[in-house]
């Protein structure tokens, strides 16, 4: 007679934090679900969730966020989240304050409130969720779109010659002495959801240590405005995003220097 | 014996500010405000505040508005030009019902204005709200520093009492202009506790605040908000309406004026009654909600107003509408400024002086 062994070892569920709703928010292939998970783990396991105060951006994070993640939220104005979560850290150093932002939201109208933020060294954390596209006003040119990618208002394609050329946030954020990690990666396989969470919960961190601001850009399929089946979307992000796009660590340090008449 | 200091209108806004328990401003430099930041950055510091110079006025209120979320006694102050550019956030605070509280200290015309010139031309603007949506500020119209000590320590507690915005509008005479102003403290009522503050959600026994818009947070039917703060706005209204009346008793012209205009009018009634002249003032200090009622009934009683506002007329439009004609209503507006060299249009910039005013008078009775 044989002996069954029977595993009890949870190996999946849902995240604690993950507010459970009758309904998604999101459109079929989007991979903001994907992300909402992906910050709800990364919460539970910093275990910070009761001094967390999150801000969503407007576009498709606007509602959605704040309603999915169980800790202190609020949606902002357009572009000002990084304005709103400097004042919440400042006045609570303790918290752990974290924006998440579009690309028309971050990269467009608020990329001045984004850079100075980088510029004052603030010690925040920021999603950027980079799909290419305005997402909830029906697929129009973000500043991120794609050289000859078709959007709205784009019909024959993003023109460099007028339009211009895609903004690398990461790479930007990068640049900037008060920032103490930035990264891209892409929740459009397991392997890269795995290196993702990796990559946010080392973003986290720096904050959590009083290091400098971390930045997490997310490349993130929009089939809706992409006019692409959701396997589609994934093959356009593993060829043409990730080409213009590339995934990696920019910087991560572990101290900021100073002038020595400042440490 | 209280501390008695001889300080101008703006460091008198300051003093004020951290009296009433402001620990933290957000603000960007704009003439002629500028004493208040600069007070700001030097004094906060030293009692556990925070002063962060923002890159905009823009991301000024929304560094306020953030504060505000945080359950903090926050605040900003700019100019008009910098106002303007506030309306957004402006807006936005109405709508999640947080109190802050901004200071506009005015300077005139449109556009970049005049940095160096009085002027009183944003009254429009400050009381029908220059943002979108239908909301209302308290506004808090101060005419000497001593006032603008008080009234900041005022703005804090009422912004407080009802989760509004709190505005101060003062402008560069009253800004600028140094008078002896005792350093008290005033006492109100403890605030309410601010158990919506978001600054995680374990300081609230592990249950959440999740602010999207007033459409969630009412239910998903934006009307519920308005009819939410249409009962706000009339507890405001029966309680908190200010206003200040001088020698207007036996009064047979009614001078109408706030801010530093009113220092003028007043200076001006002395003057009038001197010379045997029976006028008086009213001079409404808040702004929203205005005396409506106590300025109707004085109007009534003494038959004639004469507005007296250093811009080309605009509380003289709400002064003509809440008299609903039955007296007559008359402007000394931009236009009565007195200017050494001579013509306005080419001469120096001017101000309202009493004698314009007393010389309108004359004319008038």
């Amino acid at each position: 007679m044989t002996e069954k062994i029977v595993s009890r070892k949870k190996v999946w569920g849902t995240p604690k934090l993950r507010v459970p709703l009758p309904f998604s928010f999101f459109c079929p292939g989007c991979h903001y679900g994907i992300i909402v998970r992906l910050i709800c783990e990364v919460l539970e396991e910093l275990g910070i969730e009761g001094r967390t105060v999150g801000l969503a951006g407007v576009g498709c994070s606007f509602g959605p966020f704040p309603v999915s993640i169980d800790v202190d939220f609020t949606s902002c104005p357009h572009g000002r989240a990084p304005a709103m979560a400097t004042a919440i850290k400042r006045i609570h150093p303790e918290t752990v304050v974290f924006t998440v932002q579009g690309d028309g939201d971050l990269g467009s109208i608020g990329l001045g409130c984004f850079m100075n933020a980088l510029i004052r060294g603030e010690k925040l954390t920021t999603i950027f969720l980079n799909n290419a596209c305005y997402g909830t006003t029906g697929g129009q040119m973000a500043p991120t779109t794609l050289i000859g990618m078709k959007t709205t208002t784009t019909p024959e394609g993003r023109d460099p010659r007028t339009a211009g050329f895609p903004l690398h946030t990461a790479e930007l954020a990068a640049t900037m002495k008060g920032v103490a990690y930035s990264a891209r990666c892409t929740v459009h396989s397991p392997a890269n959801f795995r290196r993702a969470r990796k990559a946010l919960k080392t973003a986290f961190q720096k904050q959590i240590d009083g290091i400098g601001y971390g930045f997490v850009e997310f490349l993130s399929a929009c089939p809706t405005n992409w006019r692409l089946s959701p396997p589609d979307c994934i093959k356009f992000i593993s060829e043409k995003m990730i080409a213009e796009y590339p995934l990696g660590e920019f910087k991560n340090v572990d101290v900021i220097e100073l002038p020595e008449e400042w440490r | 014996m209280t501390e008695r200091l001889l300080i101008d209108g703006n460091e008198a806004i300051a003093r004020g500010a951290i009296a009433g328990g402001c620990n933290y401003f957000f603000g960007y430099p704009i003439t002629p405000q500028n004493e208040i930041p600069e007070f700001m950055s030097r004094e906060l510091p030293k009692i556990g505040g925070v002063f962060v110079q923002s890159e905009s006025e823009a991301a000024s209120v929304y560094m306020v508005y953030g504060g505000a979320l945080a359950g903090a006694r926050v605040m900003t102050s700019t100019s008009s030009p910098g106002f303007s550019l506030m309306q957004e956030g402006i807006s936005y605070i109405a709508e999640a019902e947080v109190p802050a509280v901004i200071v506009n200290v005015m300077r005139m015309g449109p556009g970049i204005g005049t940095g160096g010139q009085h002027g009183q031309t944003d009254y429009r603007q400050v009381t029908k709200g220059g943002g979108h949506g239908a909301y209302r500020c308290i506004i808090l119209a101060p005419y000497s520093s001593q006032e603008c000590f008080d009234y900041m320590q005022l703005a804090f507690h009422l912004a407080d009492k009802y989760r509004v915005l709190v505005l101060v509008l003062t402008d560069f005479i009253i800004g600028r202009m140094a008078e002896v102003v005792e350093l008290r403290k005033l006492e109100f009522e403890p605030p309410p506790e601010k158990d919506w503050a978001l600054k995680g959600k374990a300081f609230k026994g592990g249950r959440r605040r999740c602010y999207v818009s007033a459409a969630f947070s009412y239910g998903g039917v934006p009307p519920r908000y308005y009819h939410h703060m249409a009962e706000v706005y009339q507890k405001i209204k029966d309680e908190e309406i200010k206003h200040e009346t001088y020698r207007d008793e036996d009064a047979v012209l009614l001078l109408l004026a706030y801010g530093s205009s009113a220092r003028m009018a007043k200076r001006a009634v002395d003057m009038a009654r001197a010379e045997g002249h029976r006028v008086g003032l009213f001079r409404p200090i808040t702004l929203w909600p205005f005396s409506e009622e106590a300025l109707r009934q004085a109007a009534c009683r003494v038959g004639k107003v004469l507005v007296v506002e250093d811009s080309p007329g605009e509380l003289v439009e709400d002064v003509k509408c809440i008299c609903q004609g039955k007296v007559p209503v008359h402007l000394l507006g931009i236009w009565g400024r007195y200017t050494p060299q001579g013509d306005i249009m080419t001469g120096g910039s001017g101000i309202i002086y009493p004698e314009n005013i007393l010389e309108k008078i004359r004319g008038l009775i």
